[in-house]
């Protein structure tokens, strides 16, 4: 087939979730690839400036809103910042619970992203919506893992998607005694479903490639495998504080994109559950070590399409993670008497002070930064977030710029396949890894 | 706060669906979150599957459909000049019209953007490129198309969901509640905010989420919009609580800025 492509033009158009629209356009013209690009054309929303003249108290429920499936990850890290610059210190007790929270999010998100979004690809079937006919057990299984999952979430913040408890200051309401023994009820009932849905992990094959890239993600000094609180961290070996969260990315505008672009030691960076398990990978959970063993996976692994494989690791991760914190909730019990409901401050509960704060955590598509002014009356004079996907976008384009000329004898459907399942492993965000529409090629 | 004129509820001959009606999910300006609330009705989701038939959902599948839709569900404002006509040419294939979440049904969080001078805005985002990027003055979708279903909330509220879909699957019509959340907020007995000292938009939004937020301990941000005669609860309260005007305004303005676009 190397002579089918000599000429070729595949233009994915898809439409994405906050990172926006994407589109991959693919141009070889006597056997010279032109063009190989891979554009966000998102409708902007302009959260940053619309924050502004806002109280630092409405910034969690305000950014949440950014994004329906991370909307937990950006409550964490908004919750983060606005706390760092208020000069609030959380307690042990809020700390746990948003630990907690996060093994939560990354469950969801990684269990929907591999099973429900990823694994078609492999299975060679256009959604999960055949694979309710082909594979019913699984799906049934995968969707009363993730119903688990959001019934927890649902206990704790109120709702998964937009959480409702968790606020700058701490927690507006605190599960009680019954409510503990209820989501350790529930991650127990997903023991032998988890175990089924991780041997099908087990048979997924990926594309072979490697690229040598840098790999970015939290790091720490603890022997805790690092999500809420660290330091920025790389393959390349640089580490900055979060407070320099400007010197890891580097934000820039292409024209083809409205997310903004990122850098740091290189042209492009890698962030995601494969960074992470690069970065921290021996503080991973026993049993989430375990699996990375019987895989024959190791760090530093460079090929980008096994992200999803780094993601079914976090998921065994997250479980027991998300177990031991309730366990432990369980025995030592919690202090009703944290809980608080602010509102914009109206009684002045918490002391206010003009700053700037900066807040990261690692959501389960890579590391996010939210930063905020305030002045003295706690209003937003100016905020900053980058988004996971947004430092990923350039990384995609140097992947696709190795990837393309290795796969360029294939069949045009082959290719196009490739490139997309090359996006969604990274896992853009939900309907992105989803949905490419009209495939197009003019010959 | 202006009087609304508009009646909350939908239209008393709502366009009846057909038997296994060929159902559409699309996306505007918006975090898609009102999507997955969908997804997440678990096992229950392959209940509502097994009475549609989906020809497009961007956030689960790939499949395209390329004829008249019989129900479309429409997520996110209406931001941008591209929005404008897709959302059109969506309409005049579409029997039935749902707008869901508050994005769509009331401008939602996206209004915040219509508080600033439009270039102002962009360029505080995007620096001198802004105009790289296209933007308009948020709209909810009823400021461009005819909508005959509402789901309000931010997000939506699963039983919700529910009801619409089956209401408008049989062509009926579905009313929103038009009473304030207080109502629900009282019968899930909850202590009331303002005794806590905080200003709650309860008193003049939508009821139909059951107080969910209040619930939790936190207060009512008027995701669902206002009801439609809100005056009297709002002098009541602000009297009582001796409450400053431009503070509810302020709070409103998170999610209902939209309405100053109504016609």
């Amino acid at each position: 087939m190397a002579t089918a492509n000599k000429d070729l033009d595949i233009k994915v158009e898809y439409v994405t979730r906050v990172e926006g629209h994407g589109n991959i356009v693919v141009n070889v013209k006597n056997a010279k690839i032109e063009k190989c690009e891979f554009h966000v054309v998102e409708t902007p929303r302009l959260f940053e400036g619309m924050l502004r003249g806002r109280s630092i108290f409405e910034a969690q429920h305000i950014t949440s809103r950014i994004c329906g499936i991370c909307s937990c990850g950006h409550s964490l890290a908004s919750v983060k910042a606005a706390e760092d610059a208020l000069g609030v210190v959380p307690t042990e007790q809020t700390v746990k619970l948003r630990k907690l929270l996060l093994d939560y999010e990354f469950l969801d998100s990684h269990i929907l992203h591999v099973y429900l979004l990823a694994a078609p690809d492999v299975l060679g079937v256009p959604s999960f919506i055949p694979l309710i006919a082909s594979h019913n057990k699984v799906v049934r299984q995968v969707l009363r893992l993730k119903k688990a999952v959001n019934d927890c979430c649902d206990i704790l913040v109120g709702r998964h998607i937009h959480p409702i408890t968790m606020i700058a200051g701490g927690w507006t309401k605190l599960p009680s005694k019954k409510e503990i023994d209820t989501q350790i009820k529930l991650l127990e009932g997903m023991a032998a479903d988890l175990t089924d849905v991780l041997n099908l992990a087990k048979t997924l094959k990926f594309p072979d490639f490697e690229r040598d890239m840098e790999f970015v993600a939290l790091v720490s000094d603890d022997g805790e495998y690092p999500l809420l609180n660290g330091d920025i961290g790389s393959t390349d070996g640089k580490r900055v504080s979060c407070k320099d969260y400007r010197k890891s990315t580097n934000e820039f505008i292409d024209p083809r994109s409205s997310a903004k672009w990122t850098k740091w030691n290189r042209e492009s960076l890698f962030v995601g559950a494969l960074a992470r398990f690069n970065l921290n990978a021996d503080k991973l959970h026993p049993k989430a070590k375990a699996l990375a063993k019987e895989l024959g996976f190791k760090p530093v692994c460079k090929n980008p399409f096994l992200n999803t494989v780094a993601q079914v690791i976090e998921i065994v991760h997250c479980y027991y993670h998300a177990l031991e914190i309730l366990k432990d909730l369980k025995k030592n019990g919690l202090d009703y008497s944290q809980q608080l409901t602010v509102g914009v401050n109206e009684k002045g509960a918490v002391p206010v002070r003009a700053g700037d704060g900066v807040g990261s955590v690692e959501v389960p598509r890579g590391i996010l930064h939210h930063n905020y002014v305030t002045d003295k009356a706690g209003m937003i004079k100016q905020a900053n977030c980058i988004i996971p996907t947004n430092q990923n976008v350039n990384n995609i384009e140097h992947d696709f710029a190795k990837f393309l000329p290795e796969i360029i004898t294939q069949s045009k459907a082959d290719i196009t396949l490739k490139l997309e399942m090359l996006v969604r492993a990274y896992d853009p965000c939900i309907s992105c890894s989803a949905h490419f529409l009209d495939v197009k090629f003019v010959d | 706060m202006k009087k609304t004129t508009k009646p909350a509820a939908a239209p008393a001959k709502a366009p009846k669906a057909a038997a296994k009606p060929k159902v559409a999910f699309f996306d505007f300006a918006s975090c898609e979150g009102c999507q997955l609330q969908i997804t997440n009705l678990g096992e229950l989701l392959l209940d509502v599957l097994g009475a549609i038939d989906v020809v497009e959902f961007r956030e689960a599948i790939s499949e395209k459909w390329d004829k008249d839709y019989d129900v479309v569900f429409i997520e996110g404002s209406i931001a941008d000049h591209h929005a404008e006509e897709r959302i059109k040419k969506i309409r005049a294939r579409a029997k039935v019209l749902i707008a869901y979440g508050a994005c769509a049904t009331i401008g939602g969080v996206n209004g915040m953007k219509n508080s600033f001078e439009l270039d102002e805005i962009r360029a505080s985002v995007y620096g001198k490129d802004f105009k790289l990027f296209d933007s308009t003055k948020t709209k909810p979708v009823d400021q461009v198309v005819k909508v005959d279903y509402y789901i309000h909330g931010c997000p939506v509220y699963a039983p919700e969901i529910l009801e619409v879909v089956k209401h408008a699957l049989r062509g009926l019509p579905y009313t929103v509640p038009d009473n304030p959340v207080c109502a629900e907020c009282k019968l899930n007995e909850n202590v009331c905010m303002y005794e806590r000292g905080l200003a709650c938009l309860g008193p003049w939004t939508k009821a139909g989420c059951n107080s969910w937020c209040v619930n939790n301990g936190n207060i009512c941000y008027g995701c669902r919009g206002e009801v439609s005669n809100p005056a009297k609860n709002a002098n009541d309260v602000i009297s009582k609580y001796n409450l400053k005007p431009e503070l509810i305004k302020a709070k409103f303005d998170m999610y209902n800025k939209c309405k100053e676009g109504a016609k």
